[in-house]
């Protein structure tokens, strides 16, 4: 696929007063990084507007850097049909208040990928509608992908770690 | 007595009290709080129409379906945390067991994937290539197989199943003669294959499209222009263009809605640019279109279609590419897997839909920093919510089979 002009993005953002700035390092499809207040707004625009029109949400990656960096990510693929162009858009959290906003109400997609990325990082997602464990049993006890994460003992009586 | 003395403490495992009773995975709605004429009803997760462990919580109206809520998690088997722990080619026997009915497709995406990542993805020999189109091409046909084979099990029809069943059978037989194994196959390594196609494999490849060309026929006039089956699966959980792609449908599901898309043409990956294939869409032909029977018919054209893609790759294997004595398909593995930092999304079509995967490579080691799987079939089943809303009990499971989930891509 060609690849997203990113600037285009950029000034666009900028016309609303939001800031986005390029991911350091290589990352195909180009990412830029947005605050996650800012979220909900340029995704918004970004899916309605004609020029960018990005239809799909294809994926909602977590990710922790571990508790040295302190910091946790969100990554959300957005793919444009009609332009056949891929943008990421990452949001970085600190590692104890991890929360924003959902993009369910743009995307349905959202709902299943957001509630995964909590169950296994514990991000919280404000205004999700159903925000609950998807994979792990309801009541499994910590968030298994975080990097500090630690197995439980025993699960209803059942030893579990080895 | 005597029992119990032998039993030391430590060997218990288990010594149940009341909260083993309480669910692991409680209902979204509280039976406390319905309506006098809501009930709610559990599907699964051992039940044969949910093709796997899926638990369907469905509140209905008497055979109104008003919501369903599906459980998913039964079969998660943590693979994105074993992926951060092994060496990128040793992850290639956990991709095949994402979705364990396509595995050549699986490993196709990934392997791609890691190639871009390393940069060597344009020196791999065409000869290459072309066998990993042709062995992911059968086995999409396997999976489609399956889908459409337990759909008519599904809804009823229990004869398609053993004759689709049986035309599986030899494809699995192929597909275990080129790598070992019925399933899981490890085939398609990081800059090559485990082996070279055996030798006549090819003819056979042949003979198995002469015979199961009529075979496609066949199922076709038995299952899919069947007036039963028609009317049971026709103007039955349409889901119109505009939810599917919002709701993020890839492969058949999409395709069904009438939208021509096809990450094989519009990514152009592999040697997909140089085939010759049509990407079927549902037209509606008899309902509404994005309905299951759409679906259904589009996963019976693109059976033929990669039948036609089988054709092409054999004719290019004994051709342009044929077998030579020099032609090693392990030549090009590298010693180590070391990409640079960097994040890499790459997708594939899968006969379920889009498979992607996505990289985090700190440059550093030779085992990914993260590597996150975006199933087809988790995606494709959150929207069953959406399209069964006021349909009967019957059509629920009908919906259900349209979809093809594999439970093993779905928890991962």
């Amino acid at each position: 696929m060609p690849d997203m002009e990113v600037d285009k993005v950029i000034a666009f953002a900028a016309e609303r007063q939001i800031s986005l700035k390029k991911a350091e390092g290589i990352s195909i499809p180009p990412t830029l990084v947005v605050d996650a207040k800012d979220l909900v707004v340029v995704c918004e625009s970004l899916h309605r507007d004609k020029a960018f029109y990005f239809d799909q949400l294809s994926c909602v990656t977590g990710l922790d850097n571990g508790p040295e960096a302190g910091t946790m990510e969100v990554i959300y693929h957005l793919y444009s049909i009609p332009y056949n162009q891929s943008l990421g858009l990452k949001v970085i959290l600190p590692r104890d208040a991890a929360s924003f906003d959902s993009l369910c109400g743009i995307w349905k997609s959202a709902n299943w990928m957001e509630r995964e990325v909590f169950d296994m990082y514990g991000v919280l997602f404000n205004h999700h509608p159903d925000l609950r464990r998807i994979l792990m049993p309801a009541d499994w006890e910590g968030h298994p992908l975080r990097k500090d994460y630690l197995q439980q003992e025993t699960y209803r009586e059942i030893k579990v770690s080895s | 007595m005597a029992i119990h003395s032998t039993v030391t403490e430590s060997k218990i495992q288990y010594r149940g009290d009341g909260s083993s009773l309480e669910q692991s995975e409680p209902n979204k709605f509280d039976a406390g709080n319905l309506r006098s004429e809501e009930m709610i009803l559990n599907v699964g997760p051992q039940h044969p129409s949910t093709h796997g462990v899926l638990r369907l919580e469905v509140l209905s109206d008497g055979e109104v379906i008003k919501e369903v809520v599906p459980h998913i998690g039964y079969l998660h088997r943590c693979f994105e945390k074993h992926a951060e722990n092994l060496p990128y080619n040793q992850i290639i026997p956990f991709v095949d067991r994402l979705d364990y009915v396509a595995s050549m497709n699986n490993e196709h995406a990934y392997v791609m994937g890691v190639e871009r990542m390393i940069g060597i993805s344009d020196q791999i020999p065409k000869r290459v290539e072309y066998i990993r189109v042709l062995v992911a091409e059968i086995n999409r046909i396997a999976s489609h197989l399956i889908a459409i084979g337990t759909y008519g099990m599904d809804i009823g029809a229990f004869t398609p199943f053993f004759w689709a069943v049986r035309d599986r059978e030899h494809i699995l037989r192929l597909l275990e003669w080129v790598c070992g194994s019925r399933l899981l196959y490890n085939y398609i390594w990081i800059g090559g294959l485990y082996y070279d196609l055996p030798v006549g494999f090819e003819d056979r490849c042949k003979e198995f499209i002469q015979y199961f060309r009529p075979k496609v026929k066949e199922l076709e006039d038995l299952l899919i222009s069947n007036k039963i089956f028609i009317e049971r699966t026709a103007n039955v959980g349409v889901l119109p263009l505009n939810l599917a792609i919002n709701g993020g449908a890839t492969g058949p599901m999409l395709r069904g809605s009438g939208l021509r898309f096809d990450l094989r043409r519009v990514d152009a990956y592999s040697v997909y640019p140089e085939l010759e294939f049509e990407i079927p869409i549902g037209e509606g032909m008899v309902g509404t279109t994005g309905d299951c029977w759409d679906r259904t018919w589009v996963r019976v054209r693109e059976m033929e279609e990669s039948l036609k893609i089988m054709e092409q790759c054999l004719h290019r294997l004994t051709t342009d590419y044929r077998r030579t004595v020099e032609f090693d398909p392990q030549a090009l593995l590298p010693k180590k897997i070391r990409p640079h930092a960097q994040e890499f999304y790459i997708r594939a079509e899968n006969p379920k839909g889009e498979l992607g995967f996505f990289f985090r490579a700190d440059g550093k080691s030779d085992i990914p920093f993260r590597c996150k799987v975006r199933s087809c079939s988790l995606v494709n089943l959150s929207l069953l919510p959406e399209i069964s809303r006021g349909v009967l009990m019957a059509d629920l499971i009908a919906i259900l089979g349209s979809i093809d989930i594999v439970l093993g891509e779905v928890d991962r």
